[in-house]
């Protein structure tokens, strides 16, 4: 029985609308659980063996609440839910620090080969060589892009590679009997960093920016003392800069025996070009999802090892893949002596997120040494282009060049009524995923629009084009901004109704009226 | 009433003191969708966090202006947030304390100060 | 460079209009002694033929558990996976969208998540679920430390039934995050009194069903004893296709139910990326990590979805925030969504009334080798078995005959006497009655 037949309606609506809501490709689709019939399937499995059964008393009884539905109806239901989503494949996507590129097709193919996808994670050593290979050689692509001596591949994502890399640095101050609780953090830096840092019992400072968007050293160094573990800085920085004076940084933190944690979400902008161990670095995270291009997948999964230097290399966590006698080993468990046995414990079940990994390195060596040095320039190049192009009618935050990502504030849209989410959602209308707004927060009103290294010179002419026809219609026709978007599967959404009343889950209808009495 | 730099405002009746937040803070919040207060029975210090208001885009510590014990929370803002936003200074209050020393509140801002004071955070 | 689509013209035409003489220029700010300007040292760019060469060279040497008898479980299940599954997950729309913070153009992904959120809390039995976590072990973790902000007290207790790997990863944060957590003894008998170890200051126990061993108890004793203590029940299911088959953890009165995702959906992906299942109870919510996908309404009054209470995220509350994830396994978590949407009910119950019915045949099977005994006496699709010598090496030895015969305990558990001759053996769906013969053969001429 479908609720769904109550939706469709009798007639056109006014706005040409037709019966079910849909308008022409754009289709209405009910939730799952409202197209079930009792007993329908689209899975065909065969009738189980008889067995008496051993579940301990515990057989589930009654219904879980599931709907029924056959393939073509699972098959059009989440065709229909993908064609509301923007995506790369369908057009440039400029959300700054997200770094949102193109997703080869072979990373998808090398990660579905059986050797790797349909390998189990415990499976005997003599089974797995393939895949320690492979994480051997991904192992060797960070350390020589990073100049950095160890990684530690299992971190989920980036925040979790943020997560390991701190607890390196905690776990080898523990190591030197010190006690220190101060971590120093711009305030520019992504909300993961204070954070992450909290999460563990860092006391998180943080510490102004320039006027220019870079780190202010001076006043680093002025909060610098016995008790700082470590200073967690972003190159480049969240506004889209270089930091250029980082191994400063670097030195004055270890001259007071702390360590310097660089958050590695940018390196799309210098992969090839800098290698962050030549800067300092004690730590970093890479997300693979960025940088190499494992896709985002509305939202994960994401892969985020970090590479460490000699100081931190040895609390690694564990697993840990060596090179034995006959082949190569993993080390998973705490060991006595030797390799690992300084590992400051475990943060995932497993080796980590090998699906990824294998995407990753498909990546890197589609690339080359060569072709990813030209994947930080023509990322730069194509930030400036847009930056250059756009300065007149926007205003950019800072003044000169970028690096991989463009950053504006809201003064071009001082007394035209119109704000920085107006404006992102008017870019909607015009056929583009807003850039990334409100952040970073030392910025008002901030617009961080990060074309990548994948865009055409074309593509980003169009996206110009746009962008200053909008900047040109936000001095006479505020309405537009405010009314957008109108040409969406939805329009604006009630955020504050959402988060008054959550509504989490479905419920069948009768138990909606019975909460509602 | 008096008035904090955090944007908390206090009425005393009879050792009782009721607080909450000022309608310049809700108007800088927006819309506010949930509000997080203090067991009763809690001793606050003047300072202190000791409620969480939170809109949709922002979440603010409320710091208690004065001293005390919690002796009542505002149960209906667990239902109906949004009577902060409609009378942040009457109905949307959050909770009263037993006053423990009377003459914090003089390091309070009365109301003309506290305009004066916000009209400066332009 | 297949990937990069300017032409040396266009940056040529790019750098004029930007008014910079060479791309080196808008790198200024990047000291020159740091500047590689030459390639480093790794091999130049490979076509598309010579990437899938090497890579599948890689892959062959490994042995995938579809091409060999295979009972490996431990935290990761051998199942099958339909075809439509991966046809759609595979679409642009999905695959190369981001987090749907733009709700109007993400509207597939945020109702995909609410009916996600949906199956979940109704599988654990739970009120609400979150939109996904990493994994099973990750979740676990958030889950301690989310009783301990619920219970405001610093004690965790974990069953010794609860898979080493998770409980390391525990371990590892209550080591650094300032909490204590006493981890029981491993249970392979499935005895443990783990109520007795409760008191004032444990903020939860920790309870692995079906247990890392494959037992299956009822939960609702310690429920209640950790109740009338003030302390949180948090549940973890490994293999979630058991909870088609068993008695829900929230039916049993679990506070919050961790579980990993990966048996619905995703293939063994030599351990990740695999999806986390959070969920728990309504007053809860709050403290709860992750993202959530709300119900609400637009602009004209239609129904829509978008990213709620996100106020608990590091991006808004930063160093006093839930968590400091700040992702989850939406791909995973749609494979999950719409393998269980094809499941169904009927389906679901189906895949594990077979599961079960596998699990009990294997266990007959092999009760019936020399030397080698079934510990369980309840399970679900895994169980220990107890041979007379230890379990590595014959793991090993079956392996060299292509036949993957289970996860020794010792791999995860070394140094214990007591545990080193346990193999933990798992049936699916996916083993015929061929590979459980070709198991108990092997096992006898080993034993023998």
């Amino acid at each position: 029985m479908s609720d769904w037949s109550k939706a469709v309606s009798a007639g056109f609506k006014a706005d040409g609308t037709g019966p079910t809501g849909s308008r022409g490709l754009q289709m209405e689709e009910a939730l799952s659980f409202e197209q079930d019939a009792p007993g329908r399937t689209g899975v065909d499995l065969p009738e189980p063996p008889t067995v008496k059964d051993r579940l301990g008393g515990l057989a589930r009884k009654g219904a879980i609440g599931l709907p029924g539905l056959s393939e073509p109806q699972v098959v059009r239901h989440f065709t229909r839910l993908s064609q509301k989503n923007y995506a790369i494949d369908a057009g440039l996507y400029p959300l700054g620090s997200c770094t949102m590129k193109h997703n080869p097709r072979l990373n998808e193919k090398m990660a579905r080969l059986a050797g790797f996808g349909d390998l189990h994670p415990l499976a005997p050593e003599s089974a797995v060589q393939g895949a320690l290979e492979l994480l051997d050689q991904l192992a060797h692509w960070l350390k020589t892009l990073t100049n950095m001596p160890a990684v530690a591949l299992s971190p989920a994502a980036g925040a979790h590679g943020e997560l390991c890399g701190m607890l390196c640095i905690k776990a080898a101050l523990e190591a030197k009997g010190e006690n220190r609780h101060r971590v120093l953090v711009p305030e520019s830096a992504h909300g993961t960093n204070p954070a992450t840092a909290a999460a563990i019992g860092f006391t998180v400072e943080a510490v102004p920016a320039q006027a220019n968007g870079k780190v202010d050293v001076a006043a680093f160094k002025a909060k610098l003392g016995p008790d700082v573990a470590a200073i967690m800085i972003t190159n480049p920085n969240t506004c889209g800069i270089f930091e250029t004076e980082i191994s400063a940084l670097a030195d004055a933190v270890h001259a007071i025996g702390g360590y310097l944690y660089c958050d590695g979400a940018n390196f799309n902008a210098i992969v090839g070009r800098v290698r962050p161990g030549d800067l300092g670095v004690d730590a970093m995270h890479i997300n693979l999802h960025k940088t190499f291009s494992t896709p985002h997948g509305g939202g994960g999964p994401g892969s985020g090892p970090v590479v460490l230097s000699a100081a931190l290399a040895p609390y690694a966590p564990l697993p840990l893949t060596v090179h034995g006698k006959d082949g190569f080993r993993v080390i998973e468990t705490p060991q006595a002596s030797g390799e690992g046995s300084k590992a400051l414990g475990r943060l995932k079940v497993f080796h980590g997120q090998m699906g990824m990994f294998v995407r990753a390195l498909a990546y890197m060596m589609s690339h080359g040494a060569d072709g990813l040095a030209q994947v930080a320039e023509d990322a730069v190049l194509n930030a400036n282009y847009v930056l250059a192009r756009c300065k007149d009618v926007m205003t950019p935050a800072f003044p000169g060049y970028c690096m991989h990502e463009a950053l504006f504030d809201d003064r071009f849209l001082k007394d035209t009524g119109v704000t920085t989410l107006d404006f992102a959602k008017a870019l909607i209308d015009a056929g583009y995923h807003p850039m990334t707004v409100y952040f970073p927060l030392i910025v008002h009103g901030a617009m961080l629009v990060e074309p990548t290294e994948t865009e055409s010179k074309d593509a980003l002419d169009a996206f110009i084009a746009t962008l200053r026809a909008l900047a040109e219609k936000a001095k006479t026709d505020a309405q537009h901004f405010a009314d957008a978007p109108r040409l969406t599967p939805r329009r604006r959404l009630d955020e504050t109704g959402a988060a008054r009343k959550p509504v989490l889950r479905w419920r069948p209808e009768t138990v909606q009226k019975q909460a509602a009495e | 009433m008096r008035f904090s730099k955090d944007h908390e405002w206090v009425r005393v009746e009879g050792g009782v003191a009721t607080v909450g937040i000022t309608t310049y803070a809700q108007e800088q919040l927006g819309d506010v969708v949930f509000v997080e207060l203090p067991a009763v029975g809690k001793k606050v210090k003047a300072g202190e966090e000791a409620a969480v208001v939170e809109s949709v885009k922002a979440a603010s510590e409320v710091y208690a202006p004065i001293s005390g014990e919690v002796t009542e929370v505002n149960s209906a803002l667990a239902d109906t947030p949004a009577l902060v936003n409609e009378d942040a200074e009457g109905k949307g209050w959050f909770m009263k304390l037993k006053l423990a020393d009377a003459k914090e509140l003089d390091a309070l801002m009365d109301a003309a100060a506290y305009k004066t004071y916000t009209e400066g955070l332009h | 460079m297949r990937y990069l689509p300017l032409t040396p013209d266009d940056r040529r035409e790019m750098l004029a209009a930007i008014g910079a003489a060479s791309v080196r220029d808008l790198f200024k700010d990047v000291p020159a002694k740091v500047w590689q300007s030459k390639p480093v040292d790794l091999p130049m760019h490979l076509g598309e033929i010579e990437v899938d060469r090497a890579l599948s060279a890689m892959a062959a040497r490994n042995i995938p558990s579809g091409q060999v008898p295979s009972f490996l479980g431990a935290g990761a299940y051998k199942h099958h996976v339909p075809s439509a599954v991966d046809h759609l997950i595979q679409r642009g729309e999905f695959l190369t969208a981001y987090t749907p913070y733009q709700p109007e153009i993400a509207q597939g992904t945020l109702q995909m998540l609410f009916e996600f959120q949906t199956q979940v809390a109704l599988i654990t039995g739970m009120d609400v679920a979150n939109a996904s976590m990493y994994d099973g072990s990750t979740a676990t973790a958030e889950a301690v430390m989310m009783a301990g902000r619920v219970t405001r007290r610093n004690r965790a207790v974990l069953s010794g039934g609860l898979h080493p790997q998770y409980r390391a990863i525990v371990e590892t944060h209550g080591k650094y995050g300032g909490f204590k957590v006493e981890s029981l003894a491993p249970d392979p008998d499935g005895k443990e009194d783990a109520a007795a170890r409760l008191g004032d200051d444990v903020s939860c126990v920790v309870v692995q069903y079906p247990s890392f061993f494959g037992h299956v108890r009822d939960l609702k004793p310690l429920a209640e004893a950790c109740h009338a203590k003030g302390a949180l029940l948090v549940v973890v299911t490994t293999e979630i296709v058991s909870l088609g088959a068993l008695e829900s953890p929230g039916a049993m009165g679990a506070d919050i139910v961790a579980a990993e995702g990966q048996s619905i959906g995703n293939g063994l992906n030599y351990g990740g990326p695999y999806v986390g299942l959070f969920a728990t109870r309504e007053k809860f919510v709050r403290q709860m990590p992750g993202r959530l996908s709300g119900q609400t309404v637009d602009a004209d009054g239609r129904r829509g979805w978008v990213l709620t209470l996100s106020t608990r995220e590091q991006h808004i509350r930063r160093e006093k925030a839930t968590s400091n994830i700040c992702t989850n396994a939406g791909l995973c978590a749609l494979a999950f969504c719409i393998h269980m949407t094809l499941l169904g009910e009927a389906g679901l119950k189906r895949l594990a009334a077979i599961n079960h019915a596998k699990a009990v045949q294997l266990a007959d099977k092999l009760a019936g080798v020399p030397g080698l005994s079934v510990v369980n006496k309840s399970f679900f699709n895994e169980f220990t078995v107890r041979l007379p010598k230890p379990a590595a090496g014959i793991v090993e030895r079956l392996a060299a005959k292509r036949i993957l015969a289970g996860v020794p305990v010792s791999r995860l558990l070394p140094g214990d006497a007591a545990l080193a001759n346990l193999l933990l053996v798992a049936a699916t769906e996916t083993n015929t009655d061929r590979d459980m013969d070709a198991l108990v053969a092997a096992l006898r001429e080993d034993l023998r």
